[in-house]
């Protein structure tokens, strides 16, 4: 084979580049996964202070510290930039990482389209953040961007707008990336039904971004049509329609949702079984379940828009086809319980971060499946009892799936073992903080309490202050995150090249040495 | 932990569910409309569906964790990999359960759509930052925004102590005004960008959008004050302008409604050299005395 040949001249040396241009000019899939990694760990950081200083300014009612129109912004690019900066860009590091090594591939597919889709990011987000150094301040809309509110924006308006489209560019770049090393470079004999889970999510999520990503920036081309060209797209006072831009971004909206979850299905569904000492249960129902929220993620957009006046029969359809949606996902939560059932559980970090997401992602999907119901959605909309629901499924799901992936790859990556004490540490202060912070959201959704408000009654009170503590103590605890990696990058025990072998870890990763080589496989693996 | 969470939970809906739970602050208020209390009731019923299936799948879980620990010596059952007949139950029973969720809702949903024989109709307009009230048929309209008291305190180092200050962010001007008993239609509209009007204890919330009149309606069956705020995000003061809605007995509101109405003339008399059209009117203090 073509491949074989080529191997021959590379024997013996890596081709490493050194300095900058290592980075710059880098081709090759674990310098990206690590610049992506880096990146979105520098955001979610960022996004982290934004939320911070939002919990600063709710400890207690009363004005103290913003600018209404301030606070509002930080609502906005808080948002914008832990989706698109630190929870996306944090799946396409590890899909770089692990997608070749745990299908037995030297690299990925298109080595310097990977280059670009990540190089775009840092760009993206200058421009994005650039906006708060303009006249009006950054974007104040929301980050759903509905018109005509966010037409109101100033200097931001565009800035935003192309922003998120390099974003959408970035992300279909990684999409096809994904899509074509899973397709083509898969070492022989690993069929689609062997594809490790972890692949398996990732495939299927890039799919979604490839059908969603061009959905959304053609709905922000027609923002920008309507505030400088007039267009009136969505302007009534042209004879366009408002809602139809809500229709239109949660049609990207609701698939990208599961764009930000489905990777971590895929993580845990990889650390369960490893430390369960058991492989997965019902492999099979998982692809395919997992394949089923895809689809159903194309016809439920509109539960989130109940309260625009939607005719009796569309709100009949999104309510029954959002609540279908339970029916794989459970069946994923029951799949990863039998996992565990006889086997033989060992706690290590990446597990214990594993178990807090089946536990707290699974208080998500129960808020997930109250909203659901249209005449109770009425009086959950856009309160903080939805606040609550997607950042438990966001925070100790995505964000724990993808800290939980970290803790199992890491030494694969770095060739040591970390300070599993001080990880230890970092997991229970996060995981006991997490559900400070957000579990009596529920409490002040319910009680009345509307989202996105910088202010609000003194009967809200207690319950917000809670919440703060909660995001500082949160907060605080994810230096630990960073203690643990940048000591594991520099020091630690030697890992062995199965790492965890005191447990059962099965993928291909698992074969090649620690410090994984430069070129992943450079002869094909043979899977049985 | 998780059991502490459901039993602060618990305790919080068992204070809230004798009397009238919108004091509480943990829970759905149960509201004073036939609507609210299904809509509360759909809320308890579906809450306490997730409590049973949580008790059983983070049962599992527990269990497991505990049982299967390595630490005592628990050996893998390599074979346990797959049983299509378990993972029908599990597909099957989920859908059951669904079902029996989703017909009670949709009657109720069925029910919150119909604005048929409405008894009263007020169209409400959402302005950045206010709404307006406008009797279709009645020659009252007027506006209503952020009290005086409430909107001095909010202010950037006002100095005020906010808990001070009665109804701080729930209080207005000049409350919507409707009689008890009373099928009130809302016709909703925005001016500027989307709103969206929003009181719990009517279990109403619907979006004021520029360019579509939507529709809502509520009965209230107690007398009483009952707040609400603005529901979808507006621009800088979204926070700030609350709703209140007055509910007074059928002859106060009559007195109310006649007492507005010659307000109005006067106004008109006074504005018509001028012969604008004066949408506004002040509210005079027979209202409050109405109240």
């Amino acid at each position: 084979m073509a491949h074989a040949d080529t191997h021959a001249h590379d024997d013996h040396h890596e081709h490493k580049p050194s300095g900058i241009g290592r980075w710059l000019f880098a081709t090759n899939h674990k310098d990206i996964g690590t610049m992506y990694l880096v990146f979105a760990l520098g955001m979610f950081f960022l996004g982290g202070a934004m939320a911070l200083l939002i919990r600063l300014e709710l400890f207690k009612p009363g004005m103290q510290y913003f600018d209404p129109q301030f606070y509002n912004s930080l609502v906005t690019t808080h948002a914008l930039v832990m989706i698109f900066g630190a929870v996306m860009p944090a799946f396409v590091g590890l899909a770089n990482w692990m997608i070749p090594m745990q299908i037995g591939a030297p690299d990925m597919a298109l080595p310097r389209m990977n280059n670009y889709s990540f190089w775009i990011l840092p760009f993206a987000f200058t421009l994005l953040l650039s906006s708060f150094a303009t006249a009006g301040g950054g974007p104040a809309g929301g980050w759903t961007l509905y018109p005509p509110l966010s037409l109101q924006g100033g200097t931001s308006f565009p800035l935003t707008i192309f922003a998120i489209h390099l974003m959408g560019a970035s992300s279909i770049m990684g999409a096809i990336n994904v899509i074509v090393t899973i397709m083509n470079m898969r070492a022989p004999g690993m069929t689609l039904l062997k594809l490790p889970l972890f692949c398996w999510t990732w495939l299927i999520t890039a799919y979604l971004l490839i059908a969603v990503m061009p959905v959304l920036a053609g709905a922000v081309t027609m923002l920008l049509t309507d505030h400088f060209f007039g267009t009136s797209f969505f302007n009534p006072a042209g004879g366009g329609d408002p809602v139809m831009f809500q229709h239109i971004f949660w049609f990207f909206g609701h698939p990208e949702v599961y764009i930000l979850i489905l990777p971590a299905f895929g993580i845990v569904s990889e650390i369960i079984p490893t430390f369960s000492r058991k492989p997965l249960f019902g492999y099979d129902a998982m692809v395919y379940a997992t394949a089923s929220i895809a689809f159903l993620s194309f016809i439920v957009w509109a539960h989130h828009m109940f309260t625009v006046g939607m005719p009796l029969a569309g709100q009949m359809f999104f309510m029954l086809s959002t609540m279908l949606i339970a029916v794989p996902t459970g069946v994923k939560v029951f799949n990863w319980t039998t996992t565990m059932w006889r086997g033989s559980l060992s706690f290590e970090p990446p597990m214990l971060f594993a178990l807090a997401f089946l536990f707290l992602f699974t208080i998500g999907g129960f808020s997930g499946l109250m909203l659901a119901i249209a005449p109770a959605d009425f009086q959950y909309q856009d309160t903080y009892f939805v606040v609550a629901h997607f950042h438990y499924v966001l925070v100790p799901g995505a964000v724990f799936a993808i800290m939980a992936g970290v803790y199992f790859w890491l030494p694969k990556w770095t060739g040591h073992m970390y300070d599993m004490a001080l990880a230890k540490w970092h997991f229970w202060l996060s995981s006991i903080s997490v559900n400070v912070l957000f579990f009596p959201q529920h409490f002040l959704g319910l009680a009345g309490m509307p989202r996105r408000i910088p202010d609000y009654n003194t009967q809200f009170t207690d319950w917000n202050m809670v919440s703060s503590v909660g995001g500082l103590v949160f907060g605080v605890s994810q230096l630990l995150f960073v203690w643990v990696i940048v000591k594991c990058v520099s020091s630690g025990e030697r890992a062995t090249d199965k790492v965890w072998s005191d447990a059962m870890p099965l993928g291909l990763e698992w074969t090649l040495p620690s410090p994984a080589p430069y070129h992943s496989f450079e002869d094909a693996p043979e899977v049985k | 932990m998780l059991n502490r969470k459901f039993a602060s939970v618990l305790g919080g809906l068992l204070a809230a569910v004798p009397a009238f739970a919108y004091e509480s602050s943990y829970n759905m208020p149960v509201g004073v409309t036939p609507i609210s209390r299904e809509v509360h009731g759909l809320h308890m019923l579906i809450f306490w569906v997730c409590v049973a299936i949580a008790v059983v799948v983070f049962g599992a879980m527990i269990y497991s964790i505990w049982k299967f620990r390595k630490s005592t010596g628990a050996v893998a059952d390599q074979t346990l990999t797959h049983s299509t007949q378990v993972e029908v139950v599990w597909t099957v029973i989920p859908v059951l359960i669904l079902i029996s969720m989703a017909i009670p809702a949709a009657k109720t949903l069925v029910k919150m759509e119909d604005t048929r024989n409405a008894e009263l109709t007020v169209k409400v307009i959402g302005y950045q930052w206010k709404w307006q009230y406008d009797y279709l048929g009645k020659g009252v309209a007027f506006f209503s925004t952020l009290s005086a008291e409430s909107n001095q305190a909010r202010q950037l180092d006002s100095g005020v102590d906010v808990t001070q200050v009665k109804d701080y962010l729930l209080d207005v001007d000049h409350p919507l005004v409707v009689p008890v008993d009373t099928k009130v239609r809302l016709l909703l509209t925005g001016n500027d960008v989307i709103h969206s009007w929003w009181v719990p204890d009517f279990a109403v919330k619907k979006d004021a959008i520029p360019g579509f009149i939507n529709e809502a309606w509520f009965k209230a069956e107690k007398i009483g004050r009952y707040t609400g705020q603005c529901a979808e995000l507006c621009g800088r003061d979204h926070g700030f302008m609350p709703i209140v809605v007055q509910v007074l007995s059928k002859e106060a509101f009559a007195t109310w409604l006649a007492a507005q109405q010659e307000a109005a003339k006067a106004a008109a008399a006074a504005a018509q050299p001028a012969a604008t059209t004066a949408m506004t009117t002040p509210a005079p203090a027979s209202a409050a005395a109405a109240l």
